[in-house]
């Protein structure tokens, strides 16, 4: 019984860092593999298209109701304090420091990340994959940097229109449906939004976002078995693994970036 | 030098499990060359070996007297640029049409004006009958279809060595002719050596210039398909003949029929004897 248990632990200590391995591996072969995409930038343009436009519409819509919301509960917090003239700030800052960055990244591992991991799987799946392979093309090089290069360009975009978007939901329900002063709206947020502080630090965090997100599920769609059943469990691992990396790398870069 | 393949001794195993034992075979230049067998024979895995994508446990193989090093990725795609594959179902792009399918490697490994390219991959399209249908998308087109497509790809390079894996599965009587027939005339035509690897012994017989016979990772039997048919070896007869029982047996190896039902303990073996006498 312990044998067993232990044979186990073994098994599974050995798995993980073989996978661990595998990925780092991969990566690598993604940045050295990059260098001829500046001869053709039409493959990661196309793939930009793909990636970031699709997912447009479900970030757009996200974020204007994230700002619905925090227009609501934002008022109803500071108008107990008499503040409610903060509420462009408190909107700007929780939607350009977190909410922006993080629930886009959430949303493109389920839209973005899921449609990559299947796409990659199901081309391993067709022999797509080897046949490229057989044609001396590298499909790492074709296939993987890519659309890599695509999800770490396509997110801070995604996440910029998510934060642009929920100010203008927060604008839409503090100022035209509550009433707060639509000069105090603005100007609180001009005055408190710095740019280096909280934006360039919520893109930082956006990309790095972006780069997790697709790396995870490029590589998981990569190492996928080649079976319906085997892409399945692949486009669910990436939904789990890149959903808890976001929210860790957040917590990490949080405390970094705001000490 | 005669053979453009050749392969010495060679030994491949899936983890604990030998594929491949001690496998020695010549493919001269020119020739279609059929490897048969059952399923689970290993002969897909054989192209495997000859493409590179698998590294061999032990033993050797050259390609235009090139050894195939796995481990050294320039050399391997320069020599894949000789060859070309046909896989069992196609494994055509299908987010592309036809006519970018067949314009894939020509747009990766040649920087050909776009008129150019135009032509040459039309022609390779009219080579398989499908010019007409160069717009149409791989959804579109029917299962032989996209192995023809799948074979003007393959040829687009003009290659000098043309694997064919399984080239024959699933296909209804007439695509079988026509894929059969292309086989061997782009291989004329082109002058390049084919390795056709299938079961399907009639189509291969009519196109073959040889025929390697494997079973369990050995080769059992090799010779022209006129002495194969002759052939007195008992794998080659049940083969060829699609006996369902011999050398490669109907029930899978194990314990016997009356041990799974528990006849053997409740058969008394006196009261047989009593009831004979």
């Amino acid at each position: 019984m312990i044998g067993t248990f232990l044979e186990a632990i073994g098994r599974a200590s050995r798995t993980t860092v073989a996978d661990i391995g595998y990925a780092t591996r991969m990566f690598f072969q993604i940045v050295f593999a990059s260098g001829g995409l500046w001869r053709r930038p039409r493959l990661v343009t196309d793939q930009v298209h793909f990636i970031g436009g699709h997912s447009l519409v479900i970030i757009g819509i996200s974020g204007l109701f994230v700002g619905f919301v925090l227009g609501l509960q934002g008022y109803y917090t500071l108008n107990k304090y008499g503040s409610e003239q903060a509420l462009g700030l408190l909107v700007a800052l929780s939607l350009t420091r977190e909410l922006g960055p993080v629930v886009t990244a959430l949303l493109f591992a389920g839209r973005a990340g899921t449609s990559l991991t299947a796409e990659i799987g199901l081309m391993k799946a067709g022999e797509q994959l080897s046949a490229m392979e057989m044609m001396a093309v590298n499909p790492i090089q074709r296939i993987v940097a890519p659309r890599f290069w695509a999800g770490v360009i396509a997110m801070p975009l995604l996440a910029a229109l998510f934060s642009a978007l929920g100010v203008i939901g927060g604008y839409l329900v503090g100022v035209k449906l509550i009433g707060v002063d639509e000069g105090a709206f603005w100007s609180q947020m001009q005055g408190g939004v710095d740019l280096w502080n909280d934006i360039a630090n919520g893109v930082i965090k956006s990309v790095i976002f972006g780069l997790a997100v697709t790396f995870i599920a490029l590589y998981q769609g990569f190492e996928s078995q080649p079976t319906p059943e085997g892409v399945a469990r692949a486009t669910t691992r990436t939904v789990v693994f890149a959903s808890l990396t976001v929210l860790f790398l957040d917590f990490l870069l949080t405390a970094l970036m705001f000490n | 030098m005669l053979n453009l393949v050749e392969i010495r001794n060679l030994t491949f195993s899936y983890g604990e499990r030998p594929i491949l034992s001690g496998l020695t075979m010549d493919f001269p230049r020119g020739k279609v060359i059929a490897v048969m067998g059952g399923s689970g024979s290993g002969k897909t895995t054989i192209l495997r070996l000859i493409g590179g994508q698998l590294q061999p446990g032990a033993g050797d193989i050259k390609v235009d007297g090139q050894p195939i090093d796995t481990g050294n990725h320039e050399r391997m795609y320069a020599m894949r640029r000789k060859m070309g594959m046909l896989f069992q179902h196609g494994a055509l792009f299908t987010d592309l049409s036809v006519f970018d399918n067949v314009a894939f490697p020509l747009r990766e490994h040649a920087n050909l004006p776009d008129a150019l390219l135009r032509d040459l991959v039309l022609l390779k399209l009219h080579a398989v009958g499908l010019r007409n249908a160069a717009h149409l998308m791989p959804a579109e087109i029917s299962g032989g279809m996209a192995r023809r497509v799948a074979l003007a790809r393959a040829i687009a390079l003009d290659p000098q060595l043309i694997m064919y894996d399984e080239p024959f599965a699933g296909l209804d009587p007439i695509s079988l002719g026509i894929t059969a027939r292309l086989i061997r005339r782009l291989n004329d035509v082109l002058g390049s050596t084919s390795i056709l690897v299938s079961h399907d012994v009639n189509e291969s017989f009519q196109i073959a210039d040889y025929v390697y016979f494997l079973s369990q990772g050995k080769i059992v039997a090799h010779g022209t398909p006129a002495a194969m048919r002759e052939s007195t070896d008992a794998y080659v007869k049940q083969f060829v003949l699609a006996h369902a029982d011999g050398p490669v047996p109907f029930h899978y190896p194990g314990s016997t029929l009356a041990h799974d039902l528990n006849l053997e303990s409740r058969i008394d073996p006196a009261a047989i004897r009593g009831r004979k006498r």
